[in-house]
Formats: C-alpha cells, structure tokens, sequence
C-alpha cells in the first residue's frame, strides 16, 4: 500500500462511520499541538481525576480509581517537574490509539499521555465497551460541553467501531503518530497500515511478567506485612484474571529449596485468604484452570505436581526452568514457580517478550545492574511487588510522552 | 483383567438400563470406572502425565467421587486417545462451524459398537423394541454436506438407527416442508407411535414458530418428541421450558415431549428424562455435582458443575468428565416415576463458556 502525504494543518479528517463518544465531528478536530504537560492540559486531567473521584459509580472500580489517581493534579505535577530537560518541545500532531479489548481503562492512559505530550488525538476505545470505559467516556464528554476545557475537547475525540480496517487506514493516514495496543497478530495487523513517513509509531504488544520474591524476606515478615504482600501480589495477579501484560505468570523464590518451601508455606495460604475475600472465580474459569493445568502438564515434563489452594490457586512447581517458560501462561490464578539461588538464571529464560519482574525483599537496582551485565533482550521494568498494573509514562520500555512530542533543538 | 484390557461390559448390557440401587450401582460402575482409569492410564502417555501432576483424588473423597476426571474442553484442545491410530474406525467432532474450537473423539471398533449398543438399550426402553416411524425436524441436507458434518449430523443418524421411514420435516431451506409432514402422517395414518427427533433450538425455530406464524397445527398426537443439545439458545430467546412444552401440545397435540442431555464426548450413554421431567442417570453412566469454588462433590440440592461418567470410553480417556454445565442432583432411586439411579436437572451453561453443544452448530438467520 503507498505511504500517505504528511497531512496539513489544515486537513480535515473526513467523516467516518463511527460511533463517537466525546468530542465534535471528527471534521471540526483542531490539530495545532501544544506544548508538553501544557496547563490547558493539565486543568482537564486535574478536574477529570475530581470528576472521577467523585462518582460512587467510578469508585467502585479500582481500575477507574487507580487511573484517576494517577492524574490527580499532586501526581501530574510530580511528572511535569521530572519532565523538565531544557529542551524547547511541541507535540508531534494527530495522535491516533488503538486501544487493547481486554484491559478496559486503557485507553484512557494512552490517551492521557498523548494529552500530556501535547498532542490532538482521536482514540478508539474498546469495542465491547465494558462499565469502566462507559464511565471515563462519559465524563470526559460532559467535560469536554465545559468551556473551560475548550481547547483539549477541540482536540480529542473518543470513538468506537468495530474491527474495520477502512477506518483504520483512513485515521492512520491523518496522523503523525501512531500508539498501538493488542497482541502479537493484531499489532502487525495494524503496523501493515500505512502511515505518513514522520509518523512515530509505539506498539505494545503482547508481553510475559513474572514475580521474583526472596525467601529468606518472605519467611522473616511478619503477619502484618506478610498479609500486605499477598494483598499487593492479588492486585497484581488477580485484578485483571493475569490477563494484564505485566500481571505475574511465574513465581521465582530467590533461595534454597528449603528457604523457599519454608516461605510458600506462608506465602500461598496468606494469599489464598486473600484471594477467597475478595475474588469471585467464575465456574467455567475454574474449570479452565484445570484444562490450562493438564495441557501443561503434557507440555512441560519440567512440572513436578500441582499444589492446590481451593480453585482459588494453582501452583506448578518446576523442577528446573524451561527455556520457553513464557510460552506458558495461566488465568485467573495459575502460577508456575520455582526457587533459585542464582538470579543470573534468569538470564537463560528471559527473551524480548519480558516485560514486568515484581520483586519482594530483593535489591532493584543492583538486579537492574546484574540484568544490564547479561545484556538481556527484556525486562522493562523492575517494581515492587503490587506496582504491576501502575502503568506510567515510561512503559514498555520507551519514554512515552517524549517519544510523542518533538524536540526544537536551539543553538 | 491386566491393564491391557478393557473392562468387560457383557453382564451390565443385560440388566435394565435403570435396575441398578445406589449401592449396587455404585459396586459395578465404580469397579468398571477404576479399570479404566488403570486402562487410560496405560495407554495413554498424556492422560498417564495428567493424573502424575494432578495426583489422585482428594484424600477425603470415595466411591465415583475418587476417580480422576478431566476437563471436557480438553478434547477441544489435545487429541486424546487409548488405541493406537489405525484402530481408529471413527471421529467424532463436537462441531463443524469454524473459529469455534471442536472437540474430537477417537472411537476403535469395540468402543463405538459399545456405543450403539447402549444407545439400543435406552431408546428400547423409550420407544419400546419396535422400530416407529420417524419425523427429523431438520433438514436432509445437514448429512449431505460432508464438510459442515457435526454432531447435529451424528445426532440424527445415529438416532435414526432407531425409527424407520425416517423423514425429514424441513426443506433444504430450513423452511417447513408441510406436503411432506402430511404425506408422511397419511402414510403412516395406522402406526401407535410417531418417533419425531430434533434439537431444541430447532424444534422451536423451525417447527412450533412457524407453525404459530402460519396458525397451523399439526396432528402429532401419536408423537414421541425426543429433543436435545441445550436450552441455551432458548433461554437467550426467553423461551422456558414449560412454555417449550405447553406451544408443542398446543401445535403439534404432543404431548410425550422427552428431553435428555448428551454430549459427544460421551456418545451414547445419554441422559433421559422422565415423565416428570427429571433427567436420569441410567446404569451405564453416573453424574456427580462439584462445586466450582473447590471441585469438591456437592449434596442433592445444590446447583454446580457436571461432571459425567461413563463406562463407554474404552479409546478415549473420557470415562469422567467435567463439563462446563451448572446443575442439580434431585435425588437417587426415589424419583416418582419408578427408575432408580441419580436424577438431576441441568440449569445452563455456566456464563462466557464457550458456546458448546450440538444445536449451536446451527447459525440462525437473524
């Protein structure tokens, strides 16, 4: 397919068939970009975070809370000052985003840091527009009726439609960057779509996390602490069923085989209780957990049993790790594990495909160190155990909000 | 026995398919069930890995409760078998639409004569030892297209076996073919008994809707309606089982309407329901209800999912089964209607399960 003209200034998107959830025609958008963290910016997200914050129907859903949280007016402001590299910067232009069908607060991130960058930007929301999508969209529509927020709600457009690569095409024409979320086949399904040549793309595709907890520090917490690592493990693993990129698939115990059966024996049972307060397993998931457990049984001859905690935990110990460990991944609470004395292990499992490692008791950035010195070709991010689903500008690797604004280079 | 062999059945196909007390029962199908666990786990290397990593049962569990079972959809996934290939005489799949995953049962020679055999017993037992006219409420051409053959297809000729003069009530169009019904009922003016086969959903889209539309009624007095596959699609069209029954007497005058609950991992050992209602294990197969929260076996009374047993699968390790369907153990030995074993009744499909069962291979025009 040719590669589209860069667009103008001027250039109107055409009209498309799609079901628009805030914002005007999409003939009226403006594209003139602003400035990073600009404060017309800034106001929107502060007073969406309020707005949010402030509906019982919002604060129901941690997932809402967590994103409202995030661009609380105290936090934006904690980004903009580490934003500041003396560097004159504008957003690129037209920003368009594909958002993931199975986290449903997503969009409103990537959106978020394309706002932040200075950017217009027109993003599509999930199809299946679950209740926490409704909500956002529904407040950021009625902000966008407020003058106040005239400027950001001329230059943003929330729409939904269903699987139409017409549409696609005729968005990714206009735009001068591109922020893609899906799995593997859908981002190259998507990256085929020729864009403008300046355009910059971002893809997150489809990624494997894991969870790296020591030992000896599990065994010596005490109740208190011992309850809130397994309350900050569920978050992480149990929120979005362990369908989250950086949601936990495998468990490593830094230490002996005896520190570490000494640490599950506390570990898993606080989970468990955990797990069974606060999460309904449906019956078909239960049932899927079974099918995942047998299939991987087949497959992977490193599996040494199943230990289960109820439906609510399944526990794969392996004997030694698998190469392709990633290739394996369980759902609503399934985890491989394993215990390790040497963490430089890790450098015969991990691939590009690692994202997130959630670690308990273990030194970051001497692991960061270590992981630099193997010249790993993954692990993105290093956070403690219960950070797993913050995502934040910098994801995946990449400096999103720089990447989506340019540089004026002064001399 | 050695593990080599197959668990006989010669002496359970003589006895009346619901003849079996609980604890009898629970003496000749527990032994049989445990021979093939001993049987799959010989000759099968996956099923053989599988219970390695599951281990046994849970120590406080007994009787049926103890033998291992697996997930159903698992067959959808791993093909699973007992008997070397060439053995093979037969494949069963779960579906013949596409995108949506199929399940595929291998059958040697012994297993899918054990199952006609049962199936024999069973419908002897409905229809009495007579072969009766049949009306499929289908049409002819879900068996003549080979690559859309499914389990709709299967159903229908594997029921045939049991009816003659089987004719079909729908055109290739899906559109009730009225002329034919009629000859068909002129012809056979003199039988007792009419035996009219369909799955649900098609029943109620293709025969008791149009019928209603047309303010037609059909004289099927005389009719044995045996229905399946679900009351999924029923139950998305608001349409209850009462009222399923109530619109068939109304339309077509039946009023012996049998449902039962089957499914092709477990051909032939099917589930019949009785004339009030209850569907039955009989001495072939079992059911048991789990609790979906831990697996573990739930008391009469309490809704979870099924899992079916079945002494039939001697090429495939699916002797126990967990399905993805929510029900309810009613009672054992003391339903009204005189036949022992368990009765049970079957809710739904446990939500987001993926969609399953033999009248779904049907996509209704909207």
């Amino acid at each position: 397919m040719p590669r589209p003209p860069e667009p103008a200034r001027a250039d109107p998107i055409p009209e498309l068939p799609l079901e628009q959830l805030a914002g005007g025609p999409l003939a009226t958008l403006e594209r003139r970009p602003l400035r990073p963290y600009a404060p017309e910016a800034l106001a929107f997200l502060g007073a969406l975070s309020r707005t949010l914050l402030a509906s019982p129907a919002c604060r129901s859903h941690p997932d809402v809370v967590a994103f409202a949280y995030w661009c609380r007016p105290a936090h934006l402001a904690r980004l903009a000052e580490a934003f500041v590299d003396g560097q004159q910067r504008l957003g690129r232009g037209l920003t368009l985003h594909v958002a993931p069908a199975n986290v449903p607060i997503n969009f409103a991130f990537s959106m978020a840091f394309g706002l932040l960058a200075g950017n217009p930007n027109l993003v599509r929301v999930p199809e299946s527009l679950p209740v926490q999508a409704a909500l956002v969209c529904r407040a950021i529509a009625e902000l966008f009726d407020d003058p106040a927020h005239g400027r950001v709600a001329s230059m943003n457009r929330l729409m939904r439609y269903p699987r139409d690569d017409a549409i696609t095409l005729a968005l990714s024409a206009q735009c001068q960057a591109r922020v893609l979320w899906g799995g593997d086949q859908t981002i190259a399904h998507l990256r085929a779509m020729p864009v403008p040549a300046r355009c910059v793309e971002l893809s997150f595709a489809d990624r494997y996390s894991l969870c790296l907890l020591d030992a000896v520090a599990v065994g010596e917490t005490d109740d208190a602490a011992l309850a809130a690592l397994a309350e900050a493990f569920f978050r992480d693993a149990y929120l979005l069923d362990q369908n989250a990129c950086s949601s936990p698939h495998l468990v490593l115990w830094h230490g002996s085989d005896t520190e570490a059966q000494a640490a599950q024996a506390r570990f898993w049972p606080a989970l468990a209780t955990c797990v069974s307060n606060r999460y309904a397993l449906s019956a078909v998931h239960a049932v899927d957990k079974l099918a995942t457990t047998c299939r991987m049984a087949v497959d992977l001859p490193e599996i040494q049993g199943c230990i289960r905690h109820t439906n609510s935990i399944y526990r794969l110990p392996l004997a030694t790790l698998p190469a392709d460990v990633a290739a394996h991944r369980g759902s609503h609470g399934l985890f491989l594990e394993h215990a390790t004395k040497d963490l430089d292990s890790l450098g015969e499992i991990v691939s590009a495909r690692y994202q997130t490692l959630t670690t308990f008791g273990i030194d970051r950035e001497a692991l960061a160190g270590r992981l630099q010195a193997l010249g790993l070709a993954g692990i993105d991010r290093i956070v403690p155990v219960g950070s797993a689903l913050d995502i934040g500008v910098i994801w995946d690797g990449h400096d999103v909000v720089r990447t989506l604004s340019r540089i004026i280079a002064l001399q | 026995m050695t593990p080599l062999d197959a668990p006989d059945l010669s002496d359970l196909l003589t006895l009346p398919p619901y003849g079996l007390a609980a604890a009898e029962k629970l003496a000749c199908l527990g032994r049989i069930l445990d021979e093939l666990t001993h049987f799959h786990r010989a000759h099968c290397p996956a099923y053989r890995r599988m219970l390695e990593v599951l281990g046994g049962g849970a120590p406080d569990e007994s009787g049926l409760a103890a033998i291992p079972f697996l997930p159903v959809r698992l067959f959808k996934d791993m093909e699973l078998l007992s008997v070397e290939r060439d053995q093979v005489v037969k494949t069963l799949t779960s579906s013949g639409t596409s995108g949506q995953a199929v399940s595929r049962i291998f059958l040697d020679r012994a297993t899918a004569a054990l199952q006609s055999k049962v199936l024999a017993r069973l419908m002897g037992d409905l229809l009495g030892q007579q072969r009766h006219p049949m009306l499929v409420i289908d049409t002819p051409s879900v068996l003549k297209d080979r690559a859309a053959f499914s389990a709709r297809g299967a159903g229908i000729l594997g029921f045939s076996l049991f009816g003659r003069d089987v004719t079909y009530a729908l055109d290739d169009t899906m559109q009730l073919d009225l002329p034919r019904i009629e000859a068909f009922l002129e012809k056979h003016r003199e039988a007792p008994t009419l035996f009219v086969f369909g799955f649900t959903f098609m029943v109620w889209r293709h025969l008791v809707q149009p019928l209603a539309a047309l303010g037609r009624r059909l004289p099927l007095e005389r009719g044995v309606l045996l229905h399946g596959g679900g009351w999924k699609k029923l139950a998305d069209a608001a349409v209850a089982p009462a009222a399923f029954r109530s619109a068939l007497a109304d339309h077509c005058g039946l009023q012996r309407v049998v449902d039962y609950y089957g499914m092709v991992e477990q051909t032939g050992s099917i589930y019949l329901a009785c004339e009030r209602g209850h569907l039955h294990a009989p001495i072939f197969s079992d059911i048991l209800i789990r609790d979906p929260r831990d697996f573990a076996v739930l008391p009469a009374g309490r809704s979870g999912l099924i899992e079916v047993l079945s002494v039939l699968p001697q090429s495939y390790p699916g002797h126990a089964l967990l399905t993805e369907d929510l029900g309810t153990l009613l009672g054992e030995d003391d339903c009204l209607c005189g036949r022992l074993g368990r009765y049970f009744s079957v809710e739904r499909r446990a939500p987001r399960a993926e969609p399953r069962g033999c009248s779904d291979t049907y996509a209704a025009p909207a």
